[in-house]
């Protein structure tokens, strides 16, 4: 009996291997299929339809939905080539794990530089990928601002009146959301503007602003809705895009738009997959994407989703629809993301500390 | 020699066969995978194991996790226990109906039943409004996490016991009537020897889902650091970070611990059989 347990196990295990051997093998054919397919199509004959694939985030799926025909339509008329954009929406962080993990992404426009610097770190993407582009790398930019109920009750004007008695602030964690990592990097740069650059003071602000959160979502969107439908909180975090578009879809009749004297420059980075690009031979195709989103259509594009647009001649058109603030950045405050990522936000960061049992 | 042919000898042919087959499919579809996720935590290490094990943040989500689990599918084991006797026991219109609801929570998105339970239980829901100026707080607190885990672990319960109640047969507990048991008598010594095993197993089920159910838990729980945190979101923070071995190390850490209380489960189940037919 003893022996044909073991021959069946014996069968069972060839027929794993086979299977996951037949796997592999189609797999690897499969993308060197599709890796000469995309050769033969971006190199000599430039007349053929080519695909790319715009690997982004949440919040952007109106914005590419729009920019992606523009785009088409723009390239047809220049290069003669017919062009179809795919896109694939989601968490900045899940996306980016997708790319790594496979995902044949041509170009990558993300939340957060770090999410960038990760694929990067995979080696699909060269570095320096963030000078590659003009403002970083970043051809349109938000900030975070507060959505609060209608007439603002609380009177809330500034970060200061966020951690003023029983005040609640809904924002997302930023353990497990991108726009969250902005909402409090924004906070800390204004706390550290207000207490002469005094870590200490900031990191106690934060600390308190983060006692007010009575619900910590796992992403912005849930945020967006535990404000707005469930009714809990007084103030939400948000991008200032998200803002806009839930006071357009909700009712301007239910909520106002607070910006704060200080906020951050939030910079959601373009780049190209590199190692994809050339695998297919999309390379030029996919640099032509994302310069065009500095052109005029594309920024006009960006400015009518609420994001803000970096061309002087767009800017002027919608600066009634963005109101002047002091914004910083990233580099300016904090430096790069891969430190600011290590110092607040990974295990034992800063925001772990916030959490200490008995603090 | 005669005995190795005796042996041989079994109830269905061809048990070579359909053993290779088993071990193909546990593999392709259980063995594989948890096999991938060993593979997928290159940068494991013992120190990594050990730093995840004692970190106050994950023992804290161990427990909530844990608890509610627990709760939950203690609780659905009472409910699921009478509502399967319902079913099996009574006529009533819509029967079928109600039958085929119960199957419901497998088939809907858990993300969609979370969205629907905090709606239901926030402040400003339809049963939140009533529940909360009594200072009873469900949404955003363990509570929450427990009746969205109830939500997920019922079906296991009522669908383990219905079939074992279906096939109790009547005449023993009339006999057991017509010597003068009374009704609690015979719940006890009749039909509870036989319905523990089955309960059992609807426990054990209901309970190793609501370990690992993210989507329905993330809405309802408010996800606050030490409070309301479940291990399944740890595990989602650290791949946020691109920390592979340590989402690793806390979910090895949960697949051992649950293993081990599913495995006293089993025995319990095992031996509760045994004590049943002695």
């Amino acid at each position: 009996m003893k022996k044909r347990i073991h021959k069946g196990i014996l069968v069972g295990l060839a027929l794993v291997l086979t299977g996951v051997l037949a796997a592999c093998g189609s797999d690897s054919s499969g993308s060197s299929a599709a890796g000469t397919s995309g050769g033969a199509e971006g190199g000599t004959e430039g007349a053929k339809a080519i695909e790319l694939l715009n690997v982004s985030y949440d919040p952007t799926r109106e914005l590419y939905e729009q920019y992606n025909k523009a785009f088409a339509a723009h390239w047809l008329k220049e290069k003669g080539q017919e062009v179809t954009i795919k896109q694939s929406h989601g968490g900045s962080g899940k996306q980016s794990r997708s790319v790594i993990d496979g995902l044949d992404a041509d170009v990558v426009t993300l939340a957060l530089g770090y999410d960038i610097d990760a694929i990067e770190d995979k080696g699909l993407i060269n570095e320096g990928w963030q000078d590659k582009y003009e403002h970083n790398s970043s051809p349109y930019t938000s900030t975070i601002v507060f959505l609060v109920r209608k007439g603002n009750p609380k009177g809330i004007k500034d970060w200061d009146d966020l951690i003023k008695g029983d005040t609640q602030v809904i924002t997302p964690n930023p353990k497990t959301s991108g726009g969250a990592r902005w909402n409090y990097l924004a906070a800390w740069g204004y706390a550290l503007k207000h207490n002469n650059n005094d870590e200490e003071k900031a990191k106690e602000f934060v600390g308190e602003l983060f006692k007010h959160a009575p619900v910590l979502d796992s992403g912005a969107r849930g945020s967006t809705t535990t404000f707005v439908e469930r009714g809990i909180g007084d103030v939400l975090l948000a991008w200032e895009n998200e803002a806009f578009l839930s006071v357009k879809e909700l009712g301007p009749d239910k909520f106002d738009i607070v910006v704060p004297s200080v906020s951050i420059l939030a910079e959601p980075p373009v780049a190209i997959v590199d190692k994809n690009a050339d695998k297919k031979g999309s390379r030029d195709v996919a640099d032509a994407y994302l310069k065009y989103l500095y052109s005029e259509e594309g920024q006009t594009i960006a400015a009518e989703n609420y994001y803000r647009p970096t061309l002087d001649s767009v800017e002027e058109k919608f600066k009634d629809q963005f109101p002047a603030l002091e914004l910083f950045t990233l580099k300016d405050v904090f430096g790069t993301w891969r430190d600011t990522q290590a110092k607040h936000f990974n295990d034992g960061g800063i925001f772990d500390q916030i959490y200490v049992p008995g603090s | 020699m005669s005995k190795v042919v005796v042996a041989r000898r079994r109830t269905l042919p061809g048990f070579g066969l359909t053993m290779g087959y088993s071990v193909f499919y546990l593999s392709l579809v259980v063995l594989i995978p948890l096999a991938a996720l060993l593979f997928n935590s290159t940068g494991l290490t013992w120190a990594t194991m050990i730093e995840v094990a004692t970190n106050p943040r994950v023992l804290a989500s161990f427990k909530v996790s844990f608890l509610t689990a627990g709760a939950a599918a203690l609780i659905d084991l009472v409910l699921g226990l009478l509502l399967a006797w319902v079913l099996v026991r009574y006529e009533f219109p819509g029967k079928r109906l109600f039958d085929a609801v119960i199957d419901l929570p497998f088939a809907l998105p858990t993300a969609v039943a979370g969205v629907a339970l905090t709606a239901i239980y926030a402040g400003n829901g339809w049963i939140g409004q009533f529940v909360e100026p009594l200072g009873i707080k469900l949404a955003y607190s363990q509570a929450g996490i427990t009746l969205a885990l109830m939500f997920i672990g019922i079906p296991f319960v009522v669908r383990t016991v219905q079939p074992v109640l279906e096939e109790l047969e009547a005449e023993v507990e009339e006999a057991a009537a017509t010597l003068g048991a009374g009704r609690w008598r015979i719940f006890r010594t009749i039909l509870l020897p036989d319905l523990i095993p089955p309960l059992l197993t609807g426990f054990a089920l209901a309970f190793a889902r609501g370990i690992g159910e993210y989507g329905s838990v993330v809405f309802i729980s408010g996800n606050m650091p030490m409070k309301t945190e479940i291990a399944p979101l740890l595990i989602m923070a650290k791949l946020e970070q691109f920390d592979y071995a340590g989402a690793t190390a806390v979910a090895l850490l949960l697949l051992l611990v649950s293993f081990i209380l599913l495995l006293i489960i089993n025995s319990l189940q095992r031996w509760s059989r045994k004590a049943g037919r002695a």
